[in-house]
């Protein structure tokens, strides 16, 4: 079994009137069934309101399943002893960078997490300086969160996950406040974590671009799973995640056109560099 | 506006001053205000002089930034000068229309005004030369035996802190929210006080929405890094009484002495 599974995963949001009684009832996760393997990249791609979020929500057992099941290393969510465990083995950066620091020096945040888990002082500077040179912010130890800019906040905010030592990282949205400089930091810090510390890496996002690096996709759309597999699996399906409102990466765009217009290229062009070397084999 | 207070803030040096333990910080500043208000007699005086220019010293912080935190407080300082020498009651030293003052009433309005001036350069000593963090830890720490009668001494630390945290960003927020506002035809500037104060509300909703906002954020944050109260938590700095500590409180404890020595002898 994979790091984490979910079946027929349902969850409501409900809202209810003055009285109590029940007046819309919202389903933001329709019947998802994943599974994640262990060391895996994956990524979450969905615009918004496609229930991405909730989904996110419920591998850190912050929402529980109205129906069905998740399993997060084999425990279930719905298990509260297993609650702390659970938050242990997969660790969670949310979207806003500002509202998940909480200490005011980097290096006390970075020490939030272990010392919520109750590791031993010694140990916790051991993980700080460790956590905080897995996303090269080793430097800014010192430094008041106030002063970082949106992407080393960012890069902070991973540090504080990767210290308390994660089997897996969830990251719901982590570069849709940051601007292009800060998002390139940002991806390039959790591929590096992925590939050289072996931490199963679950991206939620709606850019394209961060998804090329990844092993697998899921794509949602209001609520369920719609398209599953390899970036060039997903991507060489144009016209359905048109569909979906995603936009496809601009080289994927233009390698369909070709193709269109008579040009044999292969299907699910992802990186200039690949356009370049196909193109350049036809002439 | 807000930036301009000095009362309050931490002033980075690396001094003897600012490597002591918060807790000594604390209690010693709390023995300081009290010995205050123990003695009556003019050797006192120079006693407390004495003591507070050593510790000036050895801050190393300048006295001209000390000097402007008293700024904050002149009019409560004048009030009570003013008051003291009008109406204390003894021997007249100048009389005009209905005014007198009298001999006692200058001398108590003197005293007064050096106890104030004392009391808040004592007190911005300890602010000055620690983090608000330190503070926070050494509050927790010293009033740690409440826990006993359930008092959430942690769940405090852990509000003061965050609320630190984040001051600064909700400020930029406020200024933020202002300059929308500005840029949409609002007006802070004019008007008596009632129309300005009544000028902020469009500014406090926004505010509040977003700070709530915030706060739910951050709750999800913390509990998602297994944040689950003060039990079964460790420190990553924790605090430890060091050698000079253990002398600092020594020469507190001299100081207490000798100030009641005197008020007993003399």
């Amino acid at each position: 079994m994979g790091i984490i599974k979910s079946k027929n995963l349902v969850f409501e949001y409900i809202r209810r009137d003055e009285e109590g009684n029940v007046e819309a009832i919202n389903r933001a996760v329709n019947e998802v069934n994943i599974e994640i393997k262990q060391g895996d990249f994956v990524a979450i791609l969905g615009h918004n309101g496609s229930g991405k979020s909730t989904l996110a929500k419920h591998m850190n057992a912050i929402l529980q399943p109205t129906e069905g099941d998740i399993w997060i290393d084999g425990k279930d969510t719905k298990d509260i002893d297993q609650l702390w465990e659970i938050r242990k083995t997969a660790g969670m950066v949310f979207q806003n960078p500002d509202n998940q620091i909480i200490g005011t020096v980097v290096e006390e945040d970075v020490g939030f997490g272990p010392e919520n888990i109750g590791i031993p002082t010694p140990q916790i500077w051991e993980r700080v300086e460790k956590g905080l040179k897995a996303v090269n912010m080793l430097s800014f130890r010192k430094h008041s969160p106030n002063k970082l800019s949106g992407g080393q906040k960012q890069r902070v905010a991973i540090a504080g996950i990767v210290a308390m030592q994660p089997k897996c990282i969830v990251l719901d949205e982590p570069t849709a406040m940051l601007d292009p400089n800060g998002r390139k930091e940002v991806i390039d810090t959790i591929t590096r974590l992925n590939k050289e510390e072996g931490v199963t890496v679950i991206l939620i996002t709606h850019y394209m671009e961060e998804v090329i690096g990844a092993d697998k996709v899921y794509v949602m759309d209001q609520g369920s799973v719609v398209m599953e597999g390899t970036p060039k699996e997903i991507f060489s399906r144009v016209d359905e995640l048109k569909q979906y409102r995603l936009d496809v990466p601009q080289v994927t765009l233009l390698a369909e056109e070709l193709k269109e217009s008579g040009v044999s290229l292969s299907d699910g062009i992802l990186t200039i560099d690949e356009l370049v070397n196909e193109i350049c084999q036809l002439y | 506006m807000i930036r301009d207070i000095t009362i309050g803030q931490y002033y980075p040096k690396d001094s003897v001053i600012h490597k002591l333990d918060p807790r000594t910080k604390l209690v010693g500043t709390l023995a300081y205000i009290i010995s205050l208000f123990l003695f009556n007699n003019f050797l006192g005086y120079i006693v407390v002089t004495l003591f507070l220019v050593g510790v000036i010293k050895a801050s190393q912080v300048p006295f001209r930034f000390i000097i402007k935190g008293l700024k904050a407080i002149i009019m409560l300082l004048m009030i009570t000068v003013l008051f003291n020498l009008f109406l204390t009651k003894g021997t007249p030293l100048v009389e005009f229309w209905i005014f007198t003052i009298t001999k006692e009433g200058l001398r108590i309005s003197l005293f007064m005004a050096i106890r104030l001036i004392y009391l808040i350069i004592g007190s911005s000593m300890m602010t000055l030369t620690t983090t608000p963090n330190q503070l926070t830890d050494g509050l927790e720490s010293l009033l740690g035996p409440l826990k006993k009668i359930k008092v959430p001494v942690h769940e405090i630390a852990m509000m003061m802190s965050i609320a630190l945290r984040f001051i600064p960003i909700l400020l930029e927020e406020t200024d933020k929210i202002m300059k929308a506002q500005i840029a949409r035809g609002a007006d802070f500037e004019s008007g008596n006080l009632v129309k300005k104060a009544k000028s902020l509300v469009p500014l406090l909703v926004p505010l509040f929405i977003s700070a709530f906002r915030r706060a739910n954020d951050l709750a999800m944050a913390m509990e998602a890094r297994c944040y689950s109260g003060g039990e079964g938590r460790t420190k990553m700095k924790p605090l430890l009484y060091q050698v000079n500590d253990y002398r600092a409180y020594a020469i507190f404890v001299l100081y207490f002495a000798a100030i009641i020595a005197m008020e007993i002898v003399l």
